[in-house]
């Protein structure tokens, strides 16, 4: 993965050199107001975490060993722009210092790992985890994911890069000038050991660390005491929201005509519903009876409130409000439910 | 099989210590790149290394590999330690990346193997040389400058690449803590093989691993709190300044142009 001097040319290295330099400036530019307050040592310490551990030799199922990078757990506890500072350090040490990855090669390295990766397991946590409780199983399975999608979303990457070179750049021969397979070689060669080997090793770390984190230190994987605060000021304002769209509801007898599609089979009796129609629909012809399918199926079943409106209750406007409140206590209900018999079904929620 | 495990990552970090002292040592040498000013050797290397990149004869960039040697040999680097640390690495890792080249590089058949319908190409074998060539001397060059220069004057030089200021403190702050972090995993790996007994299963291995990762994960924020308030307490308040003493000298001037004729000779030559 840490591409080495010479593998790439010149053109594609200052390429790669070129789509890093704003994704630094920007993560320099958001990190630089906090770069001197604890997260200047934060960021360097990182960095240096990230080099250490990428020395760990993990022991994987099939007796194999496989290294991490570190990006997963990197973009959860810092955010996807300070990782992306944290391993580009980290990778920049490793080229100019211990020659792991070459230093014309080292923007390419940079936009695979750092970059591309960090974005992606910031992505894939944020989405996987949507919702999840602070001691939710899935946030230790969205923590590998981010890592096992980061890892490889880096291999893609590389293996595109090097896959380009025999097309760009060859001799009059027609020999490669710089990594001599094409896309079809490179992708699969690439791939099979991310998505098995370093793949499975970047997940293991980001769960483990992740689980770590959660336990020992939560405030630096979004889990603490203010965290759940702000979560419960957050769903505060969620009900006041509702409250307020609840009572709103009756603004929708202010509404003339019938939504477009939303014709019944009567409509098309009626003549001044027929001419609605053909207004809306660009006065296009309209059938003289309504259609076959439209007519069977238009009674299958009836809605206990139709048309928002009880027909015990006389006013429009009360009647909108009482479906409303009544379709969210439905809605909100089923969740409940879900969230009960998901509990039933998982007596256990920390692995 | 887990002792094994733990004895391959402690040999990891005993040698990436090593290689840190090893470059110490080899830096403050009294050799010729060594009293070059590290800008200089920078931009000159580095120029070396693009040319590397950019040529497309073998005979070019086994000059430019030559002139490494020569470079190493004027620089009293020991060339074994070289061969071990740089050449028999590189030579091996691409190697293996460039064997299959040989045979799957469509082209002019230059030797059929007797068994199957295997054959090396004459570009399959030419496009193989050009990337170990190119590989060994770009490594090479780019080995000399890190082993020649003392760390910290190859960021301040970085400062000629106008590298902003910030990048080069968190660089110098992230070495410095590499080789800390190091010794710390290499001492908790230490004391955890001296008090293990039997054999792990892998999964006892792979909590080991992670749990050490997450002690020393714990033990990195104390350290970065720590080192926080010690900034503090010296006065840091956001303002970072580095001591420029580098002064050119005539010999810088006559390595300047040296660098700079060779690395144009090359990248003509090598079109």
């Amino acid at each position: 993965m840490h591409i080495p001097d010479g593998y790439l040319s010149p053109s594609t290295c200052a390429v790669m050199y070129a789509a890093s330099a704003p994704c630094w400036w920007a993560a320099l530019r958001r990190t630089r107001r906090k770069l001197f307050g604890r997260t200047l040592p934060l960021l360097s310490l990182f960095a240096a975490f990230s080099f250490v551990t990428m020395m760990f030799n993990l022991p994987l199922p099939g007796g194999t060993t496989g290294h991490a990078v570190g990006v997963g757990i990197a973009a959860i506890v810092l955010g996807p722009w300070a990782s992306l500072l944290a391993i580009s350090l980290a990778l920049t040490i490793q080229a100019l210092f211990f020659g792991d990855g070459g230093i014309t090669t080292l923007g390419a390295n940079c936009f695979n790992m750092a970059i591309a990766g960090s974005f992606a397991a910031w992505a894939i946590y944020h989405v996987v985890s949507l919702g999840a409780a602070p001691d939710a199983r899935r946030r230790v399975v969205a923590a590998a994911l981010a890592g096992y999608g980061a890892i490889n979303l880096s291999a893609l990457l590389a293996a595109i890069e090097f896959g380009i070179q025999p097309m760009l750049f060859h001799d009059a021969m027609g020999a490669p000038l710089y990594a001599p397979y094409p896309l079809r070689i490179a992708i699969p060669a690439m791939m099979a050991g991310h998505l098995t080997i370093a793949g499975a090793a970047e997940a293991v770390m980001s769960a483990g660390l992740f689980s770590y984190l959660r336990r020992n230190e939560p405030a630096l994987v979004g889990i603490s005491p203010l965290a759940v605060a702000g979560a419960e000021r957050g769903a505060r304002n969620l009900w006041g929201a509702l409250a307020v769209v609840l009572l709103l509801t009756p603004l929708g007898i202010l509404a003339s005509g019938t939504a477009w599609g939303e014709w019944t089979a009567r409509d098309f009796a009626n003549s001044a519903a027929r001419a609605r129609i053909a207004a809306a629909s660009g006065n296009h012809a309209l059938p003289a009876a309504p259609p076959v399918g439209l007519a069977r199926w238009a009674n299958l079943w009836t809605a206990p409130l139709p048309d928002y409106a009880p027909h015990f209750v006389k006013s429009a406007a009360f009647g909108y409000l009482l479906s409303a409140m009544f379709g969210v206590g439905i809605i909100l209900g089923a969740a409940w439910l879900g969230q009960r018999l998901m509990k039933l079904a998982k007596p256990r929620s920390e692995p | 099989m887990s002792a094994g495990v733990m004895a391959k990552t402690v040999r990891g970090f005993t040698q990436a210590l090593g290689q840190t002292l090893l470059s110490e040592h080899a830096a403050r040498e009294h050799g010729l790149l060594q009293a070059l000013d590290p800008r200089v050797k920078l931009v000159g290397l580095l120029a070396l290394v693009v040319a590397a990149a950019l040529s497309r004869r073998l005979n070019v960039m086994v000059a430019l590999f030559g002139l490494g040697v020569l470079l190493a040999v004027a620089s009293r680097l020991s060339l074994l330690a070289l061969a071990k640390r740089v050449w028999l690495v590189a030579l091996g890792f691409t190697a293996m990346i460039a064997a299959p080249a040989l045979f799957l590089t469509p082209g002019v058949a230059l030797y059929r193997l007797p068994v199957g319908s295997l054959a090396i190409t004459v570009q399959g074998a030419r496009s193989a040389l050009l990337l170990i060539a190119r590989v060994e001397s770009a490594v090479t060059l780019s080995t000399l400058l890190v082993l020649t220069t003392p760390w910290m004057h190859l960021l301040k030089a970085l400062r000629t690449l106008l590298v902003p200021v910030e990048v080069i403190v968190l660089l110098a702050m992230t070495h410095r803590y590499v080789v800390l972090l190091t010794e710390t995993a290499n001492q908790m790996f230490e004391s955890r093989q001296s008090r293990m007994v039997g054999r792990l299963s892998g999964q006892q291995q792979r909590r080991l691993m992670v749990n050490t990762g997450g002690v020393l994960l714990s033990k990195t924020l104390e350290i970065g709190n720590q080192v926080f308030l010690a900034m503090q307490a010296r006065g840091f308040r956001g303002e970072v300044r580095l001591l420029d003493e580098f002064r050119l000298r005539g010999w810088d001037y006559v390595a300047m142009f040296g660098f700079a004729m060779v690395a144009v000779a090359a990248v003509v030559a090598g079109r």
